[in-house]
């Protein structure tokens, strides 16, 4: 019991209060990055790792922040972080990076990010901060990676960048559906999502 | 006639509450009121029924639809017999070269679309809607003739769903399928839905060597400044071509005569709203004329005169059978004629001043559906503040 309360923050960002579908947060950048795999999964990576920190220092530092000055401090420590990210991928997968452009430096403004130091990390110790950051980013990264699926593989006809469907159906007349490259049609699929966590989770429903 | 409904009255108990087939009530009760009055009458109250209900609004809407239709399938064969130069003119050999060509297609999307509104009312537990009726034939008719059939079923499906049944199923939708149907094509696959090779059938046979497919405002579109609209072997279009509608396009669209008859069934039944359609009329004709007045080369349609920019492509038929569906249009009037007004001077600006789309009546219709609630929500509004203004002024 004990322990699974210890737990608690880390799974239910997972389904039961997940950021893009329950708290509808992070919106912006799953219509962004969705298009391909490979960017979906770099930015699940990157928003966990900075979520998670940056839960922890906000956490440490909770009783020391003034409450009038506290989102210019979430945001000295969020923007730091980011700064690192960014420089860490332009190191290692410049390729990643150009593709994401944008969107790595937007991560400071992701509400998820935001939305979880004022809500969890002001009031909660470092340990559980931590947790909470790495579940929010994972059940932000689960939606991604669910959307990015649906558009690339309808999309491309991809999936990380491998041929999925084969060059004859092609031949047979089949043709990749190009509204699933473009952003409206993320925001169907998180649509479909929604609806179909809803429809099991009948506690959700409004 | 009487043996059937016999027949049909002796199964009926099975599909009563209780019965074997409960489940399929609403299947059973569609097919049985599509073939009968229904003999209910209400329980209780005084009621006043109208006898058009919405099957015979829908029916209505077909017959008008019809002319646009026969004619359309004659001009995809005369379209083809042209482009593959064929002298030979036969009127039904024309109309059913034209008519098997876009069989498979109206069948795909009434199949595909009746098909997903009998499964959600089984689900609901609800009677089936009659909103299909007119969608299937519409769409088929607003989609150019070679569209593949699978791309017009995951379409259909795509728009019966998610402009429509999400919503509440038929007289919710606040878009109008038809038009959610070919933006879904337009912006998937749009090597499919516009250009040259598309809205002419050649089959497997070649071409002659004068032959080109595109449009007339494909033509102008892809131009550099005024220049002489042709047909597609290169035959310059008088005024009279246009108006009867002998270019390849949308199958259903191109005939203007055809379209006022059908406008002219809509109005006299009641059916479509004039209002809507004479402010789409006069948006779309002033604002043709601003265009044309000072046209430029920068924009190439501009240079065409407003009864040409009336009289081309799906203008005539977005603003006849689109704009006035009532379920996504303005209630109020004041509203509808805004909406009209909108619809029509959006469709020419989209159309002359956004060289990438071509045409623009079905963006503007479907731009004018979304604010369609917010233009009511204002009238109301008005008249509810200048009332109370009324109100107050006597008071004092």
């Amino acid at each position: 019991m004990n322990l699974k309360k210890t737990f608690l923050p880390l799974f239910n960002p997972l389904s039961k209060d997940n950021p893009v579908i329950v708290q509808v947060l992070g919106i912006c950048s799953a219509l962004a990055v969705t298009a391909k795999m490979e960017p979906a999964l770099v930015m699940t990576i990157s928003v966990t790792a900075v979520l998670a920190l940056a839960n922890v220092v906000i956490s440490l530092l909770r009783n020391t922040i003034p409450s009038s000055i506290r989102i210019i401090v979430q945001l000295v420590v969020v923007a730091a972080l980011v700064v690192v990210v960014d420089q860490v991928l332009k190191a290692w997968n410049y390729e990643i990076s150009k593709a994401l452009s944008v969107f790595i430096g937007l991560i400071i403004t992701n509400c998820i990010i935001m939305g979880r130091l004022e809500a969890f990390a002001l009031n909660n110790r470092p340990w559980p901060s931590f947790l909470d950051g790495i579940g929010n980013g994972l059940g932000y990264g689960i939606i991604l990676i669910i959307v990015s699926f649906f558009r690339e593989l309808f999309g491309s006809g991809t999936l990380f960048g491998c041929q999925i469907f084969p060059e004859s159906w092609y031949e047979a007349g089949y043709m990749n559906n190009g509204m699933m490259i473009l952003p409206p049609m993320a925001l169907i699929v998180v649509a479909c999502i929604i609806w179909a966590h809803r429809s099991i989770n009948k506690d959700l429903q409004e | 006639m009487k043996g059937l409904k016999r027949n049909i009255d002796k199964i009926k108990p099975h599909f009563e509450k209780g019965g074997k087939f409960e489940k399929l009530h609403s299947v059973f009760d569609g097919f049985y009121t599509f073939l009968f009055t229904p003999n209910e009458t209400s329980r209780s109250g005084v009621h006043i029924h109208d006898s058009n209900d919405s099957k015979r609004t829908m029916i209505t809407v077909v017959i008008a639809l019809l002319p646009c239709c026969l004619f359309g399938m004659w001009n995809i064969g005369l379209q083809h017999f042209m482009a593959i130069g064929d002298p030979d003119r036969d009127l039904f050999r024309l109309f059913f070269y034209g008519f098997f060509a876009v069989l498979p297609q109206i069948l795909t999307a009434y199949i595909v679309g009746l098909g997903i509104e009998f499964i959600v009312a089984q689900m609901r537990g609800h009677e089936i809607q009659e909103g299909f009726l007119v969608s299937g034939i519409l769409i088929p008719m607003i989609c150019p003739v070679d569209t593949p059939c699978w791309m017009l079923a995951v379409a259909v499906a795509f728009a019966v769903i998610f402009a429509k049944e999400v919503f509440g199923g038929t007289g919710y939708n606040f878009l109008n399928v038809a038009l959610v149907t070919r933006a879904f094509l337009f912006f998937s696959y749009p090597s499919k839905m516009s250009g040259d090779n598309v809205f002419v059938q050649l089959g497997a046979q070649p071409a002659v060597d004068s032959y080109s497919g595109a449009t007339p405002l494909g033509q102008l579109a892809s131009s550099d400044g005024a220049t002489t609209l042709t047909n597609i072997l290169g035959d310059p279009l008088s005024a009279t071509d246009i108006f009867f509608g002998l270019y390849p396009g949308s199958w259903g669209e191109t005939s203007t005569f055809c379209i006022l008859i059908g406008a002219a069934i809509l109005l006299l039944t009641g059916m479509g709203n004039w209002r809507i359609m004479l402010s789409a009329l006069l948006g779309g004709f002033f604002m043709a004329l601003i265009a044309h007045n000072w046209a430029s080369p920068l924009y190439p349609v501009s240079y065409l005169t407003p009864f040409e920019q009336l009289g081309l492509g799906g203008f005539m038929f977005a603003i006849v059978f689109m704009a006035t569906d009532p379920v996504t249009a303005c209630r109020t009037n004041i509203g509808k004629y805004i909406y009209g007004a909108l619809i029509g001077m959006i469709a020419i600006i989209i159309r002359v001043y956004n060289t990438g789309y071509p045409e623009g009546a079905m963006l503007s219709v479907l731009l004018m559906n979304c604010f369609a609630p917010l233009i009511d929500y204002c009238v109301v509004n008005s008249n509810i503040r200048r009332r109370q203004r009324r109100i107050t002024i006597k008071n004092s």
